[in-house]
């Protein structure tokens, strides 16, 4: 079946719901692809995203890598168009209204508004991507039961480094990868 | 040359005039390819307000807090808007492709030898250390830019009906989206001179 049409209206949609950043999309791309389409499992989605955190520019180019997975370089290739073009031409168009809009009373209320809102789903499409990333094998964790605590100590320890000094995160990203091949090899 | 900068300093807006599509786009597509750890934002700056003047530092955050409340992400709505600024919507095609273009391919390679390799132990295991450190990763930049604009206790209560609609509830994100920014945008609401309408609704 051709699955083309599916994957530009797919990452049509997720792409006007990246408020704030990629993260906010999370929770509805691992529904769609994962549960509703059956392009790959949560843990190609979770290999998928993470790898886009060692890519250079916007880390939502993990997109492509989804629609080669489901359908070669043109999947890729309209993956891409679907996710950047419509939110694209979206941004422009009110981009240039919004700047003649500096004194309406309400941009400010808007502006305020999508700020928190944003962080919240950023923490929710985090923890949708965190419970897969830090788990034991493949079930799902249930009441603190299945949890990796190698990886949340890697996990932690990026956290730390993050916070506490200047280090390339793409450094920190690849350094765990290479710790995995050693750590997890039997799991 | 000397003749292009005496005509654009001459129009007191020395940015668009001076700019070409083409040198947005080589110029985008060097962040691109150099921007590694999702801060592209950073050097975007560095290269649009400090390198290339192409920008003064007060239109760039002008850009960048309208880039925020847009749907989109951060660094493509940047480049859209800037290169909208900079040379109309040629300059914004130009930026955005060239923004995109460098990670997009990487990221189809990546996939094709993901779908040669993907299978074998080793792979699996180090994608597993690569997913542990993207979710700390994510988590610093969550609580780094909470810190930049949480402005108090209303906002916490924002974020938690977000988490608990999306990862509890299980409610679609655009409803939660649209519910969540319409009540705080509401809570945020133009304060009116006349006291009653303060004490009103919700």
């Amino acid at each position: 079946m051709n699955q083309l049409p599916w994957l530009a209206r797919v990452f049509a949609y997720l792409s006007l719901l990246t408020v704030g950043g990629g993260m906010a999309a999370y929770p509805e791309m691992e529904d769609l692809t994962v549960r509703v389409h059956h392009w790959l499992t949560q843990d190609q989605l979770v290999h998928f995203y993470s790898l886009g955190q060692m890519a250079p520019g916007p880390n939502m180019n993990m997109v492509a890598a989804i629609g080669e997975h489901v359908a070669g370089i043109t999947g890729a290739l309209v993956v891409v168009l679907a996710f950047y073009l419509p939110t694209g031409v979206f941004a422009l168009v009110i981009g240039r209204l919004w700047t003649k809009l500096a004194n309406w009373p309400w941009r400010t209320s808007i502006q305020n508004g999508l700020a928190p809102t944003a962080l919240g789903l950023m923490l929710a499409g985090l923890i949708t991507f965190g419970k897969t990333a830090i788990r034991l094998g493949h079930t799902p964790i249930a009441f603190g039961v299945g949890i990796n605590w190698i990886a949340v100590a890697m996990a932690v320890f990026v956290l730390v480094m993050m916070l506490r000094t200047k280090i390339n995160p793409a450094l920190l990203v690849l350094a765990c990868g290479v710790i995995g091949v050693f750590t997890f090899r039997g799991s | 040359m000397s003749d292009a900068v005496a005509t654009a300093t001459a129009k007191a807006t020395p940015e668009p005039a001076t700019v070409s599509a083409f040198d947005i786009f080589i110029q985008f597509l060097i962040i691109g390819a150099t921007s590694f750890g999702g801060g592209a934002v950073a050097y975007l700056r560095s290269s649009l307000v400090t390198k290339n003047k192409w920008l003064d530092d007060k239109s760039f955050l002008e850009l960048f807090s309208i880039s925020q409340s847009l749907p989109g992400l951060n660094t493509t709505n940047m480049a859209i808007l800037s290169g909208d600024r900079m040379r109309g919507w040629p300059g914004a095609v130009a930026a955005l492709t060239g923004v995109v273009l460098p990670g997009a391919i990487l990221m189809t390679i990546a996939a094709i030898l993901y779908g040669m390799h993907g299978e074998r132990v080793l792979v699996t295991a180090g994608l597993k250390g690569v997913a542990a450190a993207a979710s700390g990763l994510l988590l610093a930049t969550f609580i780094q830019l909470a810190r930049k604009t949480l402005r108090g206790w209303l906002d916490v209560l924002f974020i938690v009906i977000a988490v608990v609609v999306v990862n509890w509830f299980r409610i679609s994100v655009l409803y939660a989206l649209i519910g969540v920014a319409t009540l705080a945008t509401l809570a945020y609401r133009p304060r009116s001179s006349k006291p009653n309408v303060e004490h009103k609704a919700t």
